[in-house]
């Protein structure tokens, strides 16, 4: 009934934000585990053990470790992840600055995967064995093995160096047009997607093949629907939360995985940010990419739970 | 042009690229010529004798980009906390020093007019008149003294607090005129407060998001680890400077993806590049290589004190294994120049011809190793990749050990952390050391006894009386003498191996025009965007 959705639903929330709270423990002990802290970081070759003790305490780092981890828990909940040890803005500021774009790479590159990766799973799925079968496995193998930096690289050589249809750069400031926005986000998002659709393709396939077998579809069959019906009416919605999970676990790849495409192409997003806080031993900011990851990639995957909670109809009579 | 430029790829392929390195016929190759510099580097130096722009020459207008290797959230707008080639030059853009330092690393005049001492310890600095912030105020002494006193300044965390240190009283007397004391005798001052850290910022100044300088370029807008943007500043003191409208600086960490960037023609001007980049830079007709030979090195540090380098047998043997030709040709493929054991480059004002080069030497070495008693045992050494090419360096010094009979122990070690867990620490390793703009600077960081970067650990009275006498010489022959003996000393005794000099590598669009080596760094010293214009 209702009821058994709605507890299972809340269920799964309260799940969500345990695993949350576990991971900024965890977050918070790995990153004071990294060797050298911000204030060997920030003085470099020029570290005595005078300026590293007044630079220490001026941050805050001689505090004891449960103290900065209940501040900053505390700081967390109300909204304020603290400020930069590098540059003192605020650590809120430095994310927000950075992450409309990495949300829109992540919104193109799903705008493009998902239909593509749905349809050529679907349709391989139908015509098991056929020769479109074959061949999309085969590329869709192909291009979860190559590296993406690799991808990435060769399509700059081509489109940028060679024939300079496209920038090498994705210089989203340069963007106004649409026809500027293509250009822009072309060759990270063509990257992004090779990856991205191979693996939803072939989980999308498996969850409609498994389907494809089960005693329902042979009655359809002999009731005489036609072969789209069946997938589309009958297979897609039991196929519903296999398929939701697998596009869940690829898109929350875009969130934080997408470090090599953002640093071939120079595109200021999140992931980069992050990198540039580790080398600076900037643990705030460190710290709050890290959760910011983790909220999204939990978001996404409480929203394939519910999708397969709401889809599946025995919990829905 | 174009035949020269395939004619010499082809001879590059048909040699053998292992120890041949890149023909280097059709790159831009800058050298510091000493002639010069011994001529017009008095202590007194002359007044508004800059020559300023060949106006002739450059075209005005054009927007360019420009992209360098690193670049953080830690970016930075104030002069005293700049790290890195990419705050270096973005602070050139927006500001002005007091002096700077020309192709041959003497001192010339900006915002000052004239530095006069007669002791060496006491200056007096004449500002330029007529300059302006880009607010619109008047540049005034009362600037320049906030400007310099701001890095004794413990908060300010300067990086050059402990150089700012030995001036002692900095007084404004009326508006035009400084009055520096040192704490003792130092006849480079001009040329010391002419790195990026001095650059002169308006008085009071504490909030840092935006420059407000004197210099070419206003700042449009400053984003840590995005970009800088600065425009044509109308008011520019220096009469037809700059040429560019426009100047868009960001970071490209990646290399290979800066050098694509030059290629497609998206930047014009990128900064380190590798010597594996070059063949592919030179044969495309869009770009050009700029090389300048630094004073910048990466050597083989040999720890006083710690395990076998207390034998100064095994320090000699080391540097008798260093197989220089070899180092220069394979581990920097042939970008660099040959050094010979002490920090001071040929060219350099200072350079004494008097030294032997030492050569590459197993017979030898072996000897001294046997006398200090360490064949056979193996010895560790720490390489890793935050030490330019010193893992292929380590590899090329453990082959030629056992040639001798010595066994060297690689390890190599993360470039993450290597310089607080590892520089200084380990018995036998390697550092890498920036060009620095005076001898003198070279000598008192790295190699002086009380200097907490005392790579080696080296312990020499007469070194460090010599070091500090030449500080305070104004007499030009006497000091090359001393900066000589200093060399000799290093040389024979000190536990610093250096085999060869590295280069500096940047390369621009080919319509990219004014654009010359220096061997303080690339980006022409940092300093290129007042200078290079955009060719119609």
């Amino acid at each position: 009934m209702n009821q058994t959705i709605s507890r299972l639903i809340i269920n799964r929330i309260g799940l969500g934000l345990l695993t949350l709270l576990i991971v900024s423990l965890v977050i918070f002990m790995i990153t004071n585990l990294l060797p050298g802290d911000a204030a060997q970081e920030l003085l470099g070759q020029s570290a005595t053990p005078e300026t590293l003790a007044a630079l220490r305490s001026q941050l805050g780092l001689d505090l004891p470790i449960y103290t900065r981890y209940i501040q900053w828990l505390g700081g967390l909940l109300v909204g304020d992840a603290g400020y930069s040890m590098v540059n003192g803005m605020s650590i809120m500021e430095l994310i927000w600055s950075r992450l409309p774009n990495t949300l829109s790479l992540a919104a193109f590159a799903t705008l493009v995967s998902v239909p593509v990766a749905l349809s050529i799973g679907i349709f391989s799925a139908m015509y098991r064995g056929s020769w479109f079968d074959r061949y999309s496995n085969m590329l869709a193998v192909f291009a979860v093995s190559v590296p993406e930096f690799l991808i990435a690289t060769i399509a700059v050589l081509i489109f940028a160096v060679k024939l300079g249809w496209l920038s090498a750069l994705s210089h989203i400031e340069s963007a106004n047009t649409f026809g500027e926005m293509l250009k822009v986000y072309a060759m990270p998002v063509l990257t992004l997607c090779s990856v991205l659709v191979a693996q939803m393709a072939r989980m999308t396939r498996a969850a409609v093949i498994d389907q494809l077998s089960s005693p329902y579809v042979e009655m359809a069959l002999l009731k005489g629907a036609s072969p789209i019906r069946i997938v589309l009416l009958h297979v897609l919605p039991n196929a519903l939360g296999p398929i939701a999970n697998a596009i869940a676990l690829s898109l929350s790849y875009l969130l934080g995985g997408v470090i090599i495409v953002e640093s071939i192409f120079n595109y200021p997003g999140i992931a980069t940010l992050m990198l540039n806080a580790v080398s600076t031993r900037d643990m705030p900011l460190v710290q709050g990419c890290a959760m910011l990851f983790c909220f999204g990639y939990l978001i996404l995957v409480l929203m394939a739970d519910i999708c397969e909670i709401v889809s599946n109809p025995r919990l829905r009579k | 042009m174009k035949d020269e430029k395939t004619r010499s790829l082809v001879d590059q392929q048909s040699s053998n690229s292992a120890t041949q390195g890149v023909s280097r016929r059709q790159v831009l190759r800058g050298m510091m010529t000493s002639g010069l510099v011994a001529a017009g580097s008095g202590v007194l130096v002359p007044g508004s004798s800059l020559a300023f722009a060949d106006t002739a020459k450059g075209t005005r207008g054009g927007k360019i980009k420009v992209a360098s290797q690193s670049g953080s959230t830690a970016d930075t707008l104030d002069p005293a906390k700049g790290s890195g080639s990419t705050d270096y030059t973005r602070q050139y853009m927006f500001y002005n020093g007091l002096t700077m330092l020309d192709e041959s690393l003497a001192p010339k005049m900006v915002l000052a007019e004239s530095f006069d001492t007669r002791d060496a310890q006491n200056w007096v600095i004449k500002l330029r008149k007529g300059v302006n912030f880009h607010d619109g105020k008047p540049l005034t002494s009362a600037d320049v003294v906030y400007s310099l006193n701001r890095h004794k300044n413990p908060k300010t965390s300067s990086k050059v607090e402990t150089v700012a240190k030995q001036m002692v009283e900095i007084k404004a007397v009326g508006t035009d005129e400084i009055h520096i004391s040192l704490e003792t005798k130092n006849a480079d001052l001009p040329a010391i407060l002419a790195v990026s850290h001095f650059l002169i910022v308006r008085d009071g100044t504490t909030d840092f998001s935006k420059a407000n300088g004197t210099g070419p370029f206003i700042c449009q807008e400053f984003q840590p680890g995005i970009r800088s943007i600065g425009t044509r500043n109308p008011d520019y003191w220096k009469k037809g400077l700059p040429y560019l409208d426009e100047v868009e600086l960001f970071s490209i960490p990646d290399e290979p993806a800066r050098v694509n960037a030059l290629l497609s023609g998206d930047v014009h001007l990128i900064n380190s590049v590798n010597p594996r980049s070059m063949s592919t830079l030179m044969a495309s007709p869009l770009a050009r290589v700029i090389q300048s030979d630094s004073g910048g090195y990466t050597n083989l540090v040999m720890r006083d004190q710690l395990g076998p380098v207390q034998n100064p047998d095994f320090v000699l043997g080391m540097k008798s294994l260093l197989n220089r030709e070899q180092i220069l040709n394979i581990a920097c493929r042939g970008f660099g120049t040959i050094a010979n054991d002490q920090p001071i480059p040929k060219g350099h004002r200072y350079y004494t011809s008097g030294l032997s080069q030492r050569e590459y030497d197993p017979e030898k070495a072996k000897f001294h190793f046997k006398k200090a008693g360490v064949l056979g045992q193996s010895i560790p050494m720490v390489a890793s990749s935050a030490a330019d090419n010193s893992v292929e360096m380590a590899q090329l010094i453990q082959l030629a050990g056992q040639q001798s009979g010595l066994k060297l122990d690689i390890k190599r070690v993360p470039a993450d952390g290597y310089w607080s867990n590892h520089w200084m620490k380990d018995a036998l390793g390697f550092s890498n050391i920036n060009p620095r703009p005076t001898a003198d600077l070279i000598f008192s960081l790295f190699y002086q006894s009380s200097s907490n970067w005392n790579e080696s650990g080296w312990k020499n009275d007469q070194f460090d009386q010599l070091l500090v006498a030449a500080r305070g010489e104004t007499n030009e022959s006497k000091r090359k003498q001393m900066y000589g003996d200093m060399q000799v000393l290093v040389h024979d005794l000190c536990g610093i191996g250096i085999p060869t000099f590295s280069s500096i590598n940047d390369a621009c669009s080919s319509k990219l025009g004014g654009y010359k080596p220096h061997p303080l760094g690339g980006f022409m010293g940092y300093m290129f965007a007042e200078q290079v214009w955009l060719e119609v």
